[in-house]
């Protein structure tokens, strides 16, 4: 078998065994280009239903083309979709006029997501975490387990292997199941070109720039580019020296953020 | 789109193990950077890093991305990255060395394809390295190079190189291992990792990379018999679809196939995958599927499906091999979870018989009753229900299972081969104490001795006499006669045939329960008949009691003459109808396991005898003892 039908295989394996241990299950989904192959694969693991609910966290600070692409993916997939906004947050003020970009990813993004568990209890969480995206990233598992505070015990992780996941839920925690870990943005890329997976327009080169990785707008920077097409974007990945989250800037804003962020519950 | 071949490559998966500070992360950080598969934002945060934090830049810092990682300079959890060189695709595996994080290292290497073993020259072969060495060979990883690393420390010697090789050759011979080669290297001077060092003239054999080039991706599992485990049932629509992924053979539409262990059978109707238009007539091993059945039969999760006439092993006694990383010891009769492919069900180990330390790669003497964290062991389990698998060296994804204690995975192990069903001396007990916990408490074992002889052959006598001795060596013996039995649990019986008979099981059920909580068990009972004390037998070897059978032997003429209870006399009178051995026959045991001539021997030599008998049957070695007395608290 070749590489990607390895990976597409291992991910809807992962995606069989989330829907077996947890009732609750729920799927991130922001509407970028793991997000998206992240949906594809749940509709093949599936047999074309998507048998829970996908979560957008709206910080409010979202592209317009992504809010665009949300209401028709949501139309052309068929899908229950969950829209959480930490409204609170927003009311106190908390913005990237005001607050450093740690502070509102924390805000906006993980305590949104906390609030959201909240209210709807769900112990399994589908999300599109890959490996390669940073090295605290790369320390994960396929099945992840949080506390109740939504904390990664990165230090004390469950052993994994041989496809035998942790299947059963921490003290009123959730588990985090991640079935692209094993993926890179390269193997994103080549199978959003293999399977013709629908993607938001921001990915594609515009007047030399485009983004890599998409997120809040205000810190979220187009890369130098000239790829306007997917054979061009692979062409350009197999070549390039910069990291995916270059343009990122709440990776940057101080020496270890994301895993600062992570240990607290940020995807 | 030129040059891009390696992408549709599937990646080969490398995990990098050893000792820890034996220059693991380093040498992977070096190989990372000299096929410039490092971002440029990456390395010079690193070298920022080290700027700022006023320390020399080591390549490790490439990798290891906790902070506790960098200022403790260990690796603590599993790292993976790619990167591509000549034509291929490489997925390192950086797994920590400390024994601390074992459950990491094993949780990188479970899906390694090939291993890169990395022993510092400068200071030899460490306990890490024998012990990922023989997790390695559990694991079933047989591509394995051995690095031998720091070699600027011992001045490019060739001397060295030629003493460790040996080193490494005798260790790997121990384990049964095999390597593919021995690179003489140096990640922090980056000799020989890409390029041949010309520090290393007499070295003959590859760089480090170009030895990697020639490893190959595990075989698939294409060409071995079909093994379908089912993962789920859905039916989200007017289909009734079987998910699960090929894990070995391949499968087509129209196959006439069974599900194990239930030994189900239909036919493969459909094979539905999204979208629509893709769904295939034929599936491979490694791919997820799902498929439609002809008959609506019941089938579960767990079952596995295969081709009728190549079925895998469907049993519940196993032997295995077994690693253990839990925090408390795996204990003999202690209940856990079992997990074989898709399928669970609950597991007791019912014996050890091998427990080895990995750090000298001796086998533990005398073999613990335990086996803790971090160590290896040969084990034979039982399951509480019939579960389908193969020997690991036949199928390794229906080969390998965990072990989880109370939702904690807590160990993982290989199939060996699977055994008879048939009892072992170690009790499987449904109590939450284990036979273990009994032994050690009241310090010896337990088991059911049958008397069976003519009334007055000396039963009574010598089963009474037996338990006050034992009980005075500290045994915990105690007599189960006729007469008490019929004065309360068997009050209810005459003394027909089908009367007598029940008499005898309920006596064995009873001796048999006695036996489980610890006691030895001494029967008096006439028992005439042979199929009934093989009954008893069985009752009690079902549930692995010991059972012996004592053949209490005195002519009738004797006995008549003894006659303690009267009862020849009553019968003579007509008072007892079916008297054993007047009007009703006695049936001596075909093979007994020990035979007493009362008519012929004292009391005091028939009950030598018996003690001879009976307490190296029930005694706990000395060294076993001692064991027992130095460590109370165990289990407990």
């Amino acid at each position: 078998m070749q590489n990607l039908d390895n990976l597409e295989s291992q991910s809807i394996y992962i995606f069989r065994e989330a829907r077996y241990a947890f009732k609750n299950l729920a799927m991130l989904w922001s509407m970028g280009k793991d997000s998206n192959v992240l949906l594809w694969l749940a509709k093949k693991a599936f047999c074309g239903h998507i048998p829970f609910p996908i979560v957008h966290i709206d910080t409010t600070y979202e592209f317009p083309e992504m809010l665009e692409f949300r209401s028709w993916a949501k139309q052309y997939y068929g899908f229950e979709l969950i829209i959480k906004i930490n409204h609170e947050a927003i009311a106190r003020g908390v913005s990237y006029k005001t607050h450093d970009p740690v502070t509102v990813t924390h805000e906006l993004k993980t305590v949104a997501l906390k609030q959201a568990l909240e209210e709807y209890k769900w112990d399994g969480l589908i999300t599109g975490i890959r490996r390669d995206e940073d090295g605290v990233r790369a320390k994960e598992r396929y099945f992840s387990p949080r506390n109740q505070s939504m904390e990664w015990e990165y230090k004390n992780q469950p052993p994994e292997f041989w496809n035998l996941f942790l299947d059963t839920l921490p003290n009123n925690g959730h588990v985090r199941i991640q079935p692209l870990l094993d993926w890179t943005e390269l193997d994103i890329w080549l199978y959003i070109k293999r399977e013709n997976i629908p993607i938001p327009p921001l990915y594609f080169s515009k007047n030399g720039k485009r983004f890599r990785s998409l997120g809040c707008w205000p810190i979220t920077h187009p890369v130098n580019s000239q790829a306007s097409t997917i054979d061009e974007i692979i062409e350009e990945l197999y070549h390039t020296k910069t990291s995916e989250r270059a343009g990122r800037a709440q990776d940057h804003a101080e020496p270890n953020a994301m895993q600062k962020l992570r240990a607290k519950g940020f995807l | 789109m030129k040059n891009l071949l390696p992408l549709e490559a599937k990646s080969l998966n490398v995990i990098f193990a050893g000792h820890v500070d034996h220059g693991k992360s380093t040498l992977i950080g070096r190989i990372l950077w000299e096929t410039d598969a490092i971002s440029k934002e990456k390395k010079e945060t690193a070298i920022a890093y080290c700027k700022k934090n006023n320390i020399a830049f080591e390549y490790a810092f490439l990798l290891d991305s906790l902070v506790e990682e960098r200022t403790q300079n260990i690796t603590i959890d599993v790292t993976e990255v790619h990167f591509f060189y000549g034509q291929r695709r490489f997925r390192i595996i950086d797994a920590p060395g400390h024994l601390e994080f074992l459950k990491n290292m094993i949780s990188g290497a479970a899906k390694a394809d090939c291993a890169v073993l990395v022993i510092d020259a400068s200071s030899g072969i460490g306990d890490q390295t024998k012990r990922h060495a023989m997790l390695l060979s559990l694991l079933g990883i047989n591509q394995i190079v051995i690095a031998l690393n720091k070699f600027d420390l011992v001045h490019y010697s060739q001397h060295s190189y030629e003493t460790l090789s040996q080193e490494c050759k005798s260790l790997f011979e121990r384990l049964g291992l095999s390597y593919l080669s021995i690179v003489p290297l140096s990640a922090k001077a980056g000799e020989n990792i890409v390029e041949r060092s010309s520090r290393l003239s007499w070295y003959r054999g590859g760089s480090l990379l170009e030895v990697l080039l020639g490893l190959k991706s595990s075989a698939s599992a294409e060409s071995s018999p079909l093994r379908l485990p089912i993962q789920d049932i859905y039916r989200f629509d007017d289909r009734r679809l079987l998910a699960g992924r090929v894990e070995a053979g391949k499968i087509e539409q129209g196959d006439l196939i069974c599900f194990f262990p239930s030994g189900k059978k239909s036919r493969v109707k459909a094979i539905h995958h999204w979208p629509a238009e893709s769904s295939p007539r034929l599936v491979t091993a490694g791919k997820s599927t799902a498929i439609q059945l002809e008959d609506e039969i019941f089938v579960e999760r767990g079952e596995i499906i295969a081709h009728e006439n190549s079925a895998p092993l469907v049993a519940t006694d196993f032997s295995a091999r077994l690693f253990w990383l839990g925090d408390w010891p795996l204990v003999i009769g202690a209940p856990y979870i079992f997990r074989l492919a898709t399928g669970q069900c609950m597991a007791r180990v019912l014996q050890i018989n091998r427990v080895i330390d990995g750090s000298t790669l001796e086998d533990l003497k005398p073999i613990p009753i335990e086996v803790k964290k971090n160590e290896t062991a040969e084990i034979i389990l039982r399951t509480s229900a019939p579960i389908a698998c193969d020997p690991f060296d036949q199928i390794q994804s229906t080969g390998r299972f965990v072990l989880a204690d109370k939702d904690r995975i807590s160990g993982g192990g290989i199939i060996l081969k699977a055994l008879p069903s048939k009892p072992l001396h170690e009790t499987q007990s449904l109590s939450r104490i284990s036979s273990i916990q009994r032994i050690k408490f009241l310090g010896h074992r337990s088991g059911v001795f049958w008397m069976t002889g003519l009334s007055g052959s000396g039963k009574t006598t010598l089963s009474n006499r037996l338990e006050q001795m034992l009980f005075h060596r500290g045994i915990l013996a105690y007599v189960i006669d006729g007469d008490e039995l019929r004065s309360g649990l068997s009050k209810d019986l005459g003394f027909d045939a089908q009367d007598r008979r029940e008499n005898i099981r309920r006596a064995a059920e009873l001796a048999k329960t006695l036996a489980k909580s610890g006691l030895v068990v001494i029967v008096a009972l006439i028992s005439p008949f042979d199929a009934d004390r093989k009954n008893a037998r069985a009752i009690c070897e079902k549930q692995g009691v010991l059972f012996k059978e004592i053949y209490i032997d005195a002519p009738l003429e004797v006995c008549k003459a003894r006659d303690p209870k009267f009862l020849y006399l009553k019968a003579s009178k007509g008072e007892i109808p079916k008297m054993t051995g007047l009007d009703s026959p006695y049936e001596p045991p075909q093979q007994c396991d020990l035979h007493l001539l009362t008519a012929e021997e004292s009391i005091e030599s028939c009950l030598g005898k018996l003690l001879d008998f009976i307490i190296p049957l029930v005694r706990i070695s000395p060294d076993k003892e001692k064991e027992l007395l130095e460590d109370p608290a165990a289990e407990i």
